[in-house]
């Protein structure tokens, strides 16, 4: 198993570490803050119909690029260094891989318009913290004339204010369908507010929705393989822009302690300061190799559960990491002015979507000791 | 090499270790690792030859000097094979994996003529010189003097080697010492090649605390290296023993994982079998071990596989921190999943005995080969660019 990166993947992360260093950062960072919605249209303009990010892993039939994880985890990963406010996540982790899961034709005229930018995607997942997200659970579907009525809450949905679609999965009987709604079908998404400023999340109460056949997009259900593989990659996705999250605050801890002097030297020569960053770079090289390996893993199984542990992993390095740039920046650290609160607020949002660390472990546990769950 | 060739390769040694690593050789599986270094030695030198036999030592050196001139992907190959089957710890790993490859790019003629034949053969074993009781950390405050006699041209050596792991069944020792007086620090250093079997040396083991003693301190007392084995010209000692430890990539960590995997394997089937699963605890700690070791194997390949960008640099010189510590923490674990029968000794369980092992010796996989404050120091240093650390002016 080869883990080197190609020339071109170097160059897609590279590329892609430029255009966010000039237009995602500080400043620009600051400004979308401050107006509140946890979107950069012009950022997002650029990344879905200039550059095609969303097209990554779309097969080029579909209108994509047909790359494959490496790709998209190493896009993910620049996105989370800045913590950009883009709906790229929600797109190309969710949205994309969930229509590739459904893979009828209906579907497919969505990837084919995600893949030029003409729309960002979302799942609305009923409970965020499942690991089995895509599977409708929270949401039933019954069929009523010619149509569907949907039932369920949706608290936590991130960027439906900006998706041109959003997924959602429900049980109908045994199977998992999925209804694809689009701002004019009568879904009211609201806008939360949220500890959170660099992601946008919205809620949205599905009392009795009635909706058209035609939004439904899968025929007689979706296969259960297909769902736990993209529920994979959209945990992936996450990990990579954890890793990211955690990459983007130590840099920008290394600027600051390279800068600040007490007692004559500055603070980054001092020891106990020089471990403690050590330590999470060690750290940082486990969860990211961890990444790309899963990212080439030819088997599911052991890709989800090479995943789960990624997630795990990265729950608790991006969080360590954000807090450690609290406390090393000291009390600048602590104001809105300096970056390191973002980093931390983000790092705790991110903790509970599609899994804690808890449940992703417990995926693996089970997988170790089959016979133990006793517990 | 096509993916075909890798794995047709795997099989044979796959197979090689099947027929081999029986018989007489039966007791050595899984033994002889860091940690029981000193168990069965007779039969582990007499595995030596039957690898050499078969042609799996040096496998990795060039074909001219006798080696397989194995590439990285087919050393990946063998090492992972080989520590799937249990093979033991190789007592000849110091001279087929340092010394040789040293002697290949900086030996004479004459000293690969002499030494490079008994590695290969498994018939010669060495030691290295290097750490004394006040150069560990601080390596560059070796005080072992070697002194030229004018008569012989030969160098006599006096001082005090320590940690020198298997020195009581080795037959040469490379040797760091000071040759110029009045030098401090990397100058002044001559790297020699000595026989242990002669009057001014001797060695003393170190019992420890897993109850094996696999290192020793080695005093010299006025003990004869020969003119003709220096290493590169003296006073170059540093940069040969520094280019030493360069030529140890780390492959052999992807069978050392093999190990490892089975360590956890057998705290699992502990953890069924006692009913140590019913505690959610153990069940995440068990999940964070599987973690670790899947990504320390992803880790390995990506550092091994290096492309050399800074970026891939930078996650080599986490590797010895991750792994031993992961390691120390699954001792830990394995402990707390055997429960308090963790306290008590009994020769007729060797699962339970490999992993009371594993819990002590593995406190030591922090400390040797860079401890855990030197790793952090290097990557603080090399990785993050951050300050050098003070030096201070005794020593």
């Amino acid at each position: 198993m080869d883990l080197t990166l190609t020339e071109d993947q170097i160059f897609i992360r590279d590329e892609a570490r430029r255009l966010l260093a000039s237009k995602a950062d500080g400043d620009a960072l600051r400004r979308i803050v401050s107006r509140g919605d946890g979107i950069d249209p012009d950022l997002w303009a650029t990344i879905s119909t200039e550059l095609g990010w969303c097209a990554m892993t779309i097969p080029e039939k579909h209108g994509g690029v047909g790359l494959g994880l490496t790709e998209l985890v190493l896009l993910m990963e620049a996105v989370g260094e800045r913590l950009a406010p883009v709906p790229l996540w929600s797109t190309a982790c969710l949205g994309v891989p969930l229509l590739t899961a459904i893979g009828t034709q209906a579907a497919q005229v969505w990837l084919e318009r995600i893949a030029v930018g003409d729309a960002a995607a979302t799942v609305a997942i009923a409970d965020m913290n499942s690991v089995n997200p895509f599977q409708g659970g929270g949401v039933t579907a019954t069929r009523q004339g010619g149509g569907y009525i949907l039932q369920g809450q949706l608290p936590l949905v991130t960027d439906a204010q900006v998706a041109g679609l959003i997924l959602v999965p429900a049980r109908i009987g045994q199977d998992v369908a999925v209804f694809g709604l689009e701002p004019s079908t009568g879904s009211d998404f609201r806008r939360l507010k949220t500890l959170d400023h660099t992601r946008q999340y919205c809620a949205h109460s599905l009392n009795d929705l009635s909706v058209p056949e035609s939004t439904r997009l899968d025929r007689n259900g979706v296969n259960a393989d297909a769902l736990a593989e993209a529920e994979t990659i959209a945990n992936l996705g996450l990990a990579a822009e954890q890793a990211g999250l955690a990459r983007g605050a130590m840099d920008l801890t290394l600027e600051y302690i390279s800068e600040r002097v007490q007692f004559g030297r500055t603070i980054a020569s001092f020891q106990a300061i020089k471990h403690r960053c050590a330590a999470l770079e060690v750290d940082l090289a486990e969860l990211r190799a961890l990444i790309l390996g899963a990212a080439v893993q030819p088997d599911p199984r052991e890709r989800m559960l090479e995943v789960a542990g990624a997630r795990a992993l990265a729950s608790d390095l991006a969080f360590r990491a954000s807090e450690e740039a609290i406390q090393l920046h000291g009390g600048v650290g602590f104001t809105t002015e300096y970056a390191p609160h973002l980093y931390f607020k983000r790092a705790q949002a991110n903790w509970h979507l599609l899994g804690s660390p808890e449940r992703h472990l417990d995926r693996i546990a089970a997988h170790c000791l089959p016979d133990g769950d006793a517990a | 090499m096509s993916q075909q060739d890798l794995n047709d390769l795997r099989h044979e040694i796959r197979d090689w270790m099947d027929t081999h690593l029986t018989g007489r050789f039966e007791p050595l599986r899984f033994r002889g690792n860091a940690g029981d270094g000193d168990a069965l030695p007779e039969l582990r030198k007499a595995w030596e030859q039957e690898l050499a036999h078969g042609g799996w030592t040096c496998p990795h050196w060039p074909k001219e000097h006798g080696g397989r001139g194995m590439s990285v992907p087919q050393q990946i190959v063998f090492q992972e094979e080989y520590g799937r089957a249990g093979g033991p710890g190789r007592i000849g790993h110091i001279g087929e994996g340092l010394v040789g490859p040293t002697l290949i790019a900086f030996g004479t003629e004459a000293q690969k003529q002499q030494f490079l034949s008994g590695i290969l053969a498994g018939t010669e074993y060495w030691c290295q010189g290097y750490s004394e009781p006040g150069a560990g950390s601080d390596l560059g405050n070796i005080r072992t003097r070697a002194t030229r006699d004018p008569g012989s041209g030969d160098w006599l050596v006096s001082g005090q080697k320590v940690w020198t792991s298997l020195a009581h069944l080795s037959d040469w020792i490379f040797v760091l010492a000071r040759c110029e007086a009045g030098t401090v620090g990397r100058h002044g250093l001559i790297f020699l090649l000595m026989s242990l079997d002669q009057s001014g040396v001797e060695i003393q083991p170190i019992e420890q605390m897993g109850g094996g003693a696999e290192f020793n301190s080695v005093f010299f007392d006025n003990a004869r290296a020969k003119a003709e084995h220096v290493v590169g010209e003296p006073g170059d000692g540093w940069q040969i023993a520094m280019a030493l430890l360069g030529f140890e990539r780390g492959i052999s960590t992807l069978g050392q994982q093999m190990a490892f995997a089975q360590e956890l394997e057998a705290i699992c089937d502990i953890a069924r079998e006692n009913g140590m699963t019913k505690i959610p605890s153990i069940r995440q700690r068990i999940a964070v071990a599987w973690t670790g070791l899947r990504a320390m194997r992803y880790l390995a390949l990506r550092v091994l596989g290096g492309d050399g960008s800074h970026d891939v640099q930078r996650d080599a010189l986490g590797y010895k921190y991750h792994w031993s510590n992961w390691h120390r923490d699954l001792g830990k674990l394995a402990m707390d999943v055997l429960g308090p029968e963790a306290g008590v000794l009994d020769e007729s369980d060797p699962r339970k005995e490999r992993l009371q092992r594993m819990f002590l010796f593995s406190r030591a996989d922090t400390i040797y080969g860079g401890t855990n404050e030197i790793q952090l120091n290097l990557i603080a240093e090399q990785g993050l660019k951050m300050p050098r650390e003070p030096r201070g002016t005794k020593g």
